[in-house]
């Protein structure tokens, strides 16, 4: 089947690209590193710890749902770079289903964010968190769903883009938000009921709450900083949302003008 | 012979502005079909039709017997293309660029590699596959879209101004590869161009302006349609040679600048027959042939060629650069 090629050679093509971009690597795991040191070292000290963990500890799994969003995101709208430097017609004139080429871009996002994840992941003993073989495991696949479901909607979003002059709008209006939104610094349960119905639309919020449900000790998983909802509706609202992310890009594509 | 390109009554509109109106041709099978047009005539947009990027607002395209509309899949595997941008990724060799395009293409893995490099020393770009292509100069990236456009061995290859911005060694370079490719690989070349020398080689021609296809045919017939060439004689006694003319050959001749002048069909074998006429009175003679330039200014009263509008481009080009180091 030629869209198995297709799909192949867009994801090689990105992972060429990135292992090229040595400083693109050296940032997005910077990034997640400061906050957890210096702004989660910070707010530690204004953060009880009454539900039983450091703040610190809480912000973990939402320091991996924050490399997954930049990285997703950032990989995904390299497709408005295609745009504007033209090779996005080089791949639209190719014979191949559209809904292959947002798959080839989504995995790329997918496992450029997974790998800087797990790189980020593998700072647990310092700030105090014991995790076992299998919770790795478990935390390496559910980053894989998590990424993937941003990527979709990166690619989602830079079909709504033609120049790259849009970044800082992106940055701004939408990572930022979904960050900040995301359960990753706060619980979703202590917003305000306005913010809390946006963060229940925020397709971030599951994947850093399936973080937790992975990450956290049983103790951390009763109390006042728990996690919002169950594993498995996190899991559900993922993969519900990708498949509809890839359908909309996929028909945005399609659209012709 | 059968043809690849049927376009029937096309029409498509931005808004207000109607890019192409009710354009209808056919391209013959292993033929050069060029298409002449000042700027903003519509060229690139019936391109960007046929190769299924947009959709008409009205009429049919068809290329390889398939509908550019509803069968667009089947269509992109037929064609291959250069866009009047390029479409190459800089930041990637000239090979990682054509075998990006041979898989994407649904060329089997032990067949890429072949393939690639053939279309690379086709072009002459074999030494420089493993640079990255931002290290390339505009004629080298040019030939380089040219190959990649071939891997796939397509039936139809269009190409949109391929020589536009190029120094005129490197033009004729990459020309004489393209009219090598219906002789040797069987492709039908659909082009845009700018330059005469260029539409000259072409089998057929179409001239369009303002949407509208206002000539067509072969450089020859076109050129035909000019009334033919032109005489020119100096005489002796220019008032004596002008009857002498018209009772020997039945022509009007005019005089300008102490020239005799008069339009003839076929114009070479008129010398023969003028010369005779006029025995000795001939001091001397010069035939001009129509070109196509002449033919372009009388139906548009425009000049085809414009000039920098690649320097603009690349301009633009540097400007992006620059944005995204930043
Ligand atoms: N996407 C678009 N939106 C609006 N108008 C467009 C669009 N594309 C083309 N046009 C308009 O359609 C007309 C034809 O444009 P087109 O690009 O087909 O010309 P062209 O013959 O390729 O010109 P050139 O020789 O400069 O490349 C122009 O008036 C142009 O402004
Ligand atoms: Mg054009």
């Amino acid at each position: 089947m030629t869209d198995l090629n297709a799909i192949y050679v867009i994801v090689m093509r990105e992972m060429k690209k990135f292992l090229r971009e040595r400083s693109r690597l050296i940032s997005s795991i910077a990034r997640p590193l400061i906050w957890l040191f210096l702004v989660g070292a910070g707010l530690s000290r204004l953060v009880s710890p009454r539900a039983g963990m450091p703040y610190t500890q809480f912000i973990f799994p939402g320091i991996l749902g924050m490399t997954i969003l930049f990285s997703s995101i950032f990989s995904s709208i390299s497709i408005i770079w295609d745009k504007e430097f033209g090779f996005l017609k080089e791949i639209l004139v190719a014979p191949v289903r559209r809904s292959s080429i947002v798959i080839g871009k989504a995995l790329s996002g997918t496992i450029v964010s997974t790998i800087q994840a797990a790189i980020v992941l593998m700072v647990f003993p310092v700030i105090g968190v014991k995790l076992s073989a299998a919770q790795i495991g478990l935390t390496i696949i559910v980053s894989l769903l998590v990424a993937f479901s941003i990527s979709c909607f990166g690619i989602v979003i830079a079909t709504f883009y033609e120049s790259y002059e849009s970044f800082s709008v992106i940055m701004n209006f939408i990572i930022m938000p979904m960050f900040f939104l995301s359960g990753a610094m706060y619980p979703v349960k202590l917003l305000p009921p306005a913010l809390r119905a946006a963060a229940r639309l925020n397709p971030l919020t599951y994947g850093v709450d399936a973080l937790k449900n992975t990450v956290f000790t049983s103790a951390a998983k009763a109390g006042p900083m728990s996690p919002d909802f169950s594993f498995s509706a996190d899991l559900a609202f993922i993969i519900l949302s990708s498949a509809a992310f890839v359908a909309l890009a996929s028909g945005f594509f399609e659209r012709k003008q | 012979m059968p043809a690849i390109i049927r376009v029937e009554e096309l029409t498509r509109k931005f808004g207000p502005i109607t890019a192409v109106d009710r354009i209808s041709f056919q391209v013959e099978e292993g033929t050069i079909f060029g298409f002449l047009g000042p700027n903003g005539a519509g060229k690139t947009t019936t391109i960007n039709i046929l190769c299924t990027l947009l959709n008409p607002t009205s009429g049919r395209a068809f290329v390889n017997g398939f509908d550019c509309r509803s069968e667009s899949r089947m269509v992109r595997s037929s064609i291959g293309i250069v866009f009047q941008d390029s479409t190459l990724d800089k930041d990637l060799t000239a090979y990682e660029n054509l075998a990006f395009h041979a898989y994407i293409y649904g060329v089997k893995k032990p067949e890429v590699k072949p393939r690639v490099e053939e279309a690379l020393r086709f072009m002459g770009l074999f030494d420089r596959k493993d640079d990255l292509v931002k290290r390339f100069s505009g004629g080298m990236k040019r030939r380089l879209e040219v190959a990649r456009g071939l891997i796939h061995r397509p039936r139809v290859l269009f190409l949109d101004e391929p020589t536009l911005g190029l120094d005129p060694q490197s033009r004729s370079h990459l020309w004489e590869m393209v009219v090598r490719l219906p002789r040797e690989h069987g492709v039908t070349v659909f082009m845009t161009t700018h330059y005469m020398e260029e539409a000259e080689v072409c089998d057929s021609l179409a001239i369009i302006d303002g949407g509208r296809i206002i000539a067509s045919g072969s450089p020859e017939e076109l050129k035909r349609s000019m009334g033919g060439d032109v005489i020119f004689l100096k005489t002796t006694d220019n008032a004596a040679a002008r009857l002498k003319l018209e009772a020997a050959l039945g022509v009007a001749p005019e005089e300008e600048a102490g020239e005799l002048f008069f339009s003839a069909p076929r114009a070479e074998e008129q010398v023969p027959a003028a010369i005779r006429a006029l025995s000795d009175m001939v001091l001397s003679l010069r035939l001009q042939k129509p070109t196509l330039n002449d033919v372009f200014l009388r139906l548009t009263g425009k000049q085809i060629r414009p000039e920098d509008v690649h320097g603009a481009d690349s301009v633009k080009e540097e400007l992006r650069a620059y944005r995204r180091r930043h």
